[in-house]
């Protein structure tokens, strides 16, 4: 395996034909959720461009498929997410209109006003909020899976990767036995910073030196799905996902295009097989499905 | 004789771990004394969890099994290491009601320690550390009845609490009384092993016929002026906490501000110096020794209704 920093292609550990190796109705399923979750990104865009929202935001467009595909194979888990968290919110069933609510900071939102874009939160899902400590949520994960008998996902990014205590998790993880799955959405940027400039190792070095199972690849969905399906069987393990944030670390702006455009990619998949015109159609009708959501829960006041 | 502190401690965790799914964490519990032998002898099949020296990760693993509902005792074995503990308990198990809903439960107990030359070396107690931040009531026991005081509270609560031990406390199997004189000329205020050194203070101030009234503090935060704290402090007209934690920006301070205000008394404070304790004796930076409380007593009984308050004694 390679775990070179510098490993960053569409293509980076692609398995060729994986995306064949699932059936015609998960990955329509998986296809739908991740336009919710990247539709639902747009309409957080929207309504922060108009000025409904005052608060910093967080957007996970060009991540939008990485929880999707998680949730796909691994759901019945306690989550432990970060500040860039819609899109795992809505992949594991959290209620899209009490997220819409707590971007307005109203009182039905999802956390009552008080976590905003970084902090959500569903106690009927499973999901923890998260603190605005990067990485802090890694160690806790590990607490809640020592503490219960579930399987507990956790999320994190290239630069919480560096947090001291992520090696302390990942340790006593190891060293417990514990059912965690460590999954590291790395964008390569910690705001605007790129990985390489920050450290000369990586998280699968890492989690390997400590004899974790563990990953490095690209965020083709169906791989993604391959492989967290195979160490949901033998956890701990990491899986390191090489990912293009689409828009700014905070806020709305665009830097330009991603080095490499996953939802295009995704859809050039669905065409080799032969799921295009499927995937034309769910494409359209969540768009429209998240927008409607969207008008109706802005005329609430 | 009653049972010690460490007795208490010890059969109230083994009661947690064996009827209440409760969890204890810690640093080299199984080993050496069993801290100060207040750890059951269980295994970790049982409830006794053995955790490595990563003591960020650590603190967030006990946060993480309270979101589990395992309401976790939590143990820092030199208070301290608070300052490595402190992030993910503040920025996360005090917060967690307050921002989502979710309780946090865990019973924190940071145990202080001090002399025997440990020095610099994450000595004396750091309860100030935790009470400046919101969402975590913090106290300080010293009896059997104060620690299971604490306990029965952390266990009818879903908050998390910081539990500020002292080893000096382990051995006690006695309860602590207030006292209140008719003819007092000043009221103590002391906090954690600073009680046992003021009391001796006392003893030996009686004896150059200067009458003190305790009025012990185990619960620091939410911090209760009582009756008893008013009606005494009216009567001497002036007082003095006295801390086993810094004086500077510490809970001395903060506590006799909040006595000189709701009482209208000049309440002074003294609590460790503002410098580095040594390893030698005579480097050292304890808890207000006995020697230390006399003198400062002295003083202010002496010159103390023209100190101004709030100034620095000493
Ligand atoms: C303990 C801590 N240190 C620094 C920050 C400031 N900060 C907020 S987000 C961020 C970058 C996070 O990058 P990454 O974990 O890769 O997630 P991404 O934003 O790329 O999704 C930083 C440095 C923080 N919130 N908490
Ligand atoms: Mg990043």
């Amino acid at each position: 395996m390679n775990c070179e920093l510098e490993q960053r292609t569409p293509a980076f550990g692609l398995i060729s034909g994986v995306a064949g190796t699932f059936s015609k109705d998960y990955t329509l399923k998986l296809f739908a959720q991740t336009c919710f979750n990247r539709f639902f990104e747009f309409e957080v865009k929207n309504a922060y461009d108009r000025g409904l929202m005052k608060l910093p935001i967080y957007l996970s467009v060009g991540q939008e498929h990485i929880p999707a595909a998680i949730t796909s194979v691994f759901s019945d888990c306690l989550i432990f997410a970060q500040h860039r968290a819609h899109s795992v919110y809505l992949s594991f069933g959290g209620d899209p209109r009490q997220l819409i609510d707590e971007l307005l900071g109203r009182p039905t939102g999802c956390a009552r006003g008080m976590g905003g874009s970084a902090s959500i939160h569903s106690p009927q899902i499973g999901m923890f909020g998260h603190s605005g400590l990067m990485g802090d949520q890694v160690p806790i994960a590990v607490g809640a899976a020592l503490g219960s008998a579930k399987p507990v996902l956790t999320v994190m990014g290239d630069a919480s990767a560096e947090e001291d205590y992520i090696y302390g998790a990942l340790g006593f993880a190891v060293t417990k036995k514990l059912q965690v799955l460590f999954v590291c959405e790395d964008n390569d940027l910690s705001i605007l910073t790129r990985t390489p400039v920050r450290r000369s190792w990586t998280l699968c070095g890492l989690a390997q030196g400590l004899g974790l199972p563990a990953v490095d690849i690209t965020d083709d969905p169906w791989l993604i799905a391959h492989h967290v399906k195979q160490f949901s069987r033998q956890l701990p393990a990491v899986i390191n996902i090489r990912t293009c944030r689409g828009l700014w670390h905070a806020g709305s702006g665009c830097d330009g295009p991603p080095e490499w455009n996953r939802f295009a990619l995704i859809k050039e998949t669905m065409k080799t097989l032969e799921l295009e015109q499927d995937a034309l159609a769910i494409e359209s009708e969540t768009e429209r499905t998240v927008q409607n959501l969207w008008a109706e829960q802005l005329r609430k006041s | 004789m009653g049972r010690t502190v460490a007795e208490v401690i010890r059969e109230t965790t083994r009661d947690h771990l064996t009827n209440h799914r409760g969890l204890f964490l810690g640093q080299c519990v199984t080993a050496v004394g069993w801290i100060g032998g207040t750890v059951p002898a269980m295994s970790e099949a049982e409830g006794i969890v053995e955790l490595s020296l990563a003591d960020v990760t650590n603190a967030g693993i006990a946060v993480g099994a309270a979101l589990a509902g395992r309401r976790p005792i939590y143990t820092v074995r030199y208070q301290g290491f608070m300052w490595y503990n402190a992030a993910p308990i503040v920025n996360y198990a005090a917060k967690s009601k307050d921002v989502w809903g979710v309780p946090c439960p865990v019973f924190l107990r940071a145990i202080a320690m001090e002399g025997n030359g440990i020095g610099p070396v994450a000595s004396a107690s750091q309860h100030g550390l935790i009470m400046r931040m919101p969402g975590m009531p913090v106290c300080a026991p010293m009896s059997p009845g104060e620690w299971t005081e604490a306990w029965n509270w952390f266990m009818r609560h879903d908050d998390p609490l910081y539990v500020s031990e002292h080893r000096r406390s382990f051995a006690i199997d006695y309860e602590f009384h207030n006292s209140i004189e008719p003819e007092a000329d000043i009221t103590l205020f002391p906090i954690s092993a600073a009680r046992l050194n003021a009391v001796e203070a006392a003893h030996a101030l009686r004896k150059e016929g200067i009458l003190c009234n305790i009025q012990h503090l185990v619960w620091l935060k939410p911090f209760t002026v009582t009756d008893d704290m008013r009606h005494a402090l009216s009567q001497t007209k002036l007082g003095l906490v006295i801390d086993s934690d810094f004086e500077i920006g510490g809970p001395s301070r903060s506590i006799a501000y909040d006595l000189m205000h709701q009482c209208g008394a000049p309440v002074f404070a003294l609590g460790l110096e503002d410098r580095s304790a040594g390893v030698a004796d005579a480097l050292d930076n304890p808890t207000p020794t006995p020697e230390r409380i006399v003198r400062v007593v002295r003083e202010l009984v002496r010159s103390g209704r023209t100190v101004p308050a709030g100034a620095t004694i000493e």
